[in-house]
């Protein structure tokens, strides 16, 4: 049989190359030939020099590099915290895990609406500060005048809503571990923060490297917790991408911030492969 | 167990105690983040739910004092909401079509074949995700605007497809790999072709994993904002609407918005809970 339709798993493939070929491959190709052009179309450095020369672009890089370096390891703590919990096998264990899994399905504007309604300065968290008697007079959290606050803010809107995703990549991971593993640890009588470290991180390797890459890749794109959050006080890449693409209309500069995230992506993911590299690099 | 084997010192192993108070703050610790999960779902509904006159009052009370749906129904009845809505179900729900038709054929082909190439397409497909596919949104403006499908439905529609394919494939793949292969092989000793054994075996056992992918594709779909915002102008979906409207619509409206968007992933989530480890987990496999 397997000869006869040698041809039918090609067949199967094809649509899905195609597409990919059309909407991903060519369009990645695209952002790069539109960066170095000018708006006739010639060959020129123009559109990225003016990416670079732009007021917002340091702000832009500096704040969305210092999100992806403060968020991913709060994340990765609290996503490590939640993944041993449901390993734990607590009563409820498939209640901790849905509701732990909860913000996987909510969106980034979503999510930063939601915690507006807890930082704006008749919000939640004033309200309840104020209730406790620990404040008189509400906070401003979110001023662009104290831009560390409201980074901050985005920080928790982030750790928040992104963690899940980390979270169960590190449960299937922690679910692979042979019990044995941890059971021999046991009875050699090693402490729960020795058994961490000792047995389940090294085991965990390939799925944190898998995690770490995942979610580093789309801290880049981070765009609408900030403009939800922090409005015009805060500017970063991707914001920046569709301020220059939809407000100004200049396709070119755009591409050029997309081709700066997707350069970054990249030397990330490259980083991340180098220096944490794993046994079974090709599965991950 | 006494003493050491082998030279490994073996110290105590943990005490009856030890284990109790263990226990317990591995339940602190679970409430505890659950309720940081939580806390905000409550507090972004009651906001939802209540009357705008009572918005900007401080300090606001946790527990709702008055509750009333005027909130959303003033948001649901500014213009161009419901518009919006409905295209961001049709888009949702053309992505969830198409994901499936182009990446079930995919994954069903590397689960079930052994084939040249093989390993290569699946490298292809997880070497996307070390991408930024949203930016993708951007050259494709410029291309939508050549083919004339610029700020239209079926636009955004591929984009999100791009977005969720390799997902799709993965996804789908696992489910099929899942399902027997003999009970196929079986059906086609019994006399169905490849394809009959595949309709009546096959698919049956692998719908609800099927299912499960498909509402993560739509949820995938329904969230997107980024390339949303660039590829439409007067045709928003649902988050683009809302994240243009966002700087000059008041905090009440905000309140409802970020609500209406919640409710159908925590739903979503719900559903595909038991799904939730073998769609996600065995991505990495």
């Amino acid at each position: 049989m397997k000869s006869r339709l040698g041809w039918a798993p090609y067949a199967l493939l094809v649509p899905s190359l195609a597409f990919l070929v059309v909407f991903f491959a060519t369009p990645m190709v695209q952002a790069f030939t539109l960066a170095f052009q000018d708006p006739d179309g010639a060959f020129s450095m123009a559109s990225v020099e003016r990416m670079l020369r732009d007021a917002s672009f340091r702000n832009a890089l500096v704040t969305t590099l210092a999100l992806v370096v403060l968020v991913i390891p709060i994340q990765f703590a609290l996503a490590m915290a939640m993944a041993l919990i449901i390993n734990a096998r607590l009563r409820g264990q498939g209640m901790w895990l849905y509701i732990y899994a909860l913000p996987l399905g909510i969106s980034e504007l979503a999510a930063g609406i939601v915690w507006v309604s807890i930082f704006t300065q008749t919000g939640w968290l004033n309200s309840i500060l104020e209730g406790l008697g620990i404040i008189d007079r509400p906070i401003t959290w979110q001023s662009a005048e104290t831009p560390l606050l409201l980074i901050m803010c985005v920080v928790i809107a982030e750790a928040w809503r992104a963690t899940s995703i980390i979270m169960i990549i590190l449960v299937a991971g922690l679910q692979s571990i042979p019990r044995e593993y941890l059971e021999a640890a046991d009875v050699y009588g090693a402490t729960t923060w020795q058994r961490i470290r000792r047995v389940v991180l090294p085991m965990l390797r390939p799925s944190l490297q898998v995690a770490l890459i995942l979610r580093t890749i789309l801290a880049f794109q981070v765009f609408a917790t900030v403009i939800a959050i922090a409005g015009s006080g805060l500017d970063v890449l991707a914001g920046e991408a569709q301020r220059w693409a939809t407000d100004i209309d200049n396709d070119h500069v755009a591409a050029a911030y997309a081709g700066l995230i997707l350069v970054l992506s990249l030397v990330s993911t490259v980083l991340f492969l180098v220096l944490l590299p794993t046994r079974e690099e090709h599965q991950a | 167990m006494t003493g050491a084997t082998h030279g490994i010192p073996l110290p105590r192993r943990r005490s009856g105690r030890e284990r109790i108070i263990g226990l317990g703050l591995t339940y602190l610790a679970a409430v505890l983040l659950a309720l940081f999960i939580l806390v905000p779902i409550y507090l972004i509904a009651v906001a939802a739910f209540t009357p705008r006159a009572d918005a900007f009052t401080y300090p606001r009370s946790v527990i709702p004092t008055a509750v009333s749906t005027e909130t959303i129904l003033f948001f649901l009845n500014a213009s161009g909401v419901i518009d919006s809505f409905w295209r961001s179900v049709w888009v949702a729900l053309i992505t969830l079509g198409m994901s499936l038709a182009i990446g079930a054929p995919a994954g069903y082909a590397i689960a079930r074949y052994a084939f040249r190439g093989r390993q290569a397409y699946r490298l292809v497909i997880l070497s996307t995700r070390a991408f930024p596919i949203v930016i993708l949104a951007i050259p494709l403006a410029v291309t939508y605007r050549v083919w004339n499908i610029d700020d239209t439905i079926i636009g955004v529609a591929f984009m999100h497809t791009a977005l969720a394919l390799p997902f799709t494939v993965l996804i789908t793949s696992s489910v099929f790999v899942s399902v027997p292969r003999e009970l196929e092989e079986a059906a086609q000793t019994l006399g169905c072709n490849p394809l009959q054994a595949f309709i009546r075996v096959s698919l049956p056992l692998a719908l609800p994993g099927l299912a499960a992918a498909a509402i993560f594709t739509w949820v995938l779909s329904w969230n997107d904002v980024f390339a949303a915002v660039i590829l439409t102008l007067r045709n928003p979906t649902l988050p683009a609407k809302i994240l243009t409207a966002l700087t000059q619509s008041p905090i009440y409206y905000q309140f409802a918005a970020g609500f209406v968007m919640l409710i159908p992933s925590i739903i979503v989530i719900f559903v595909i809970r038991r799904y939730l480890l073998g769609l996600w987990g065995r991505v990495v496999k």
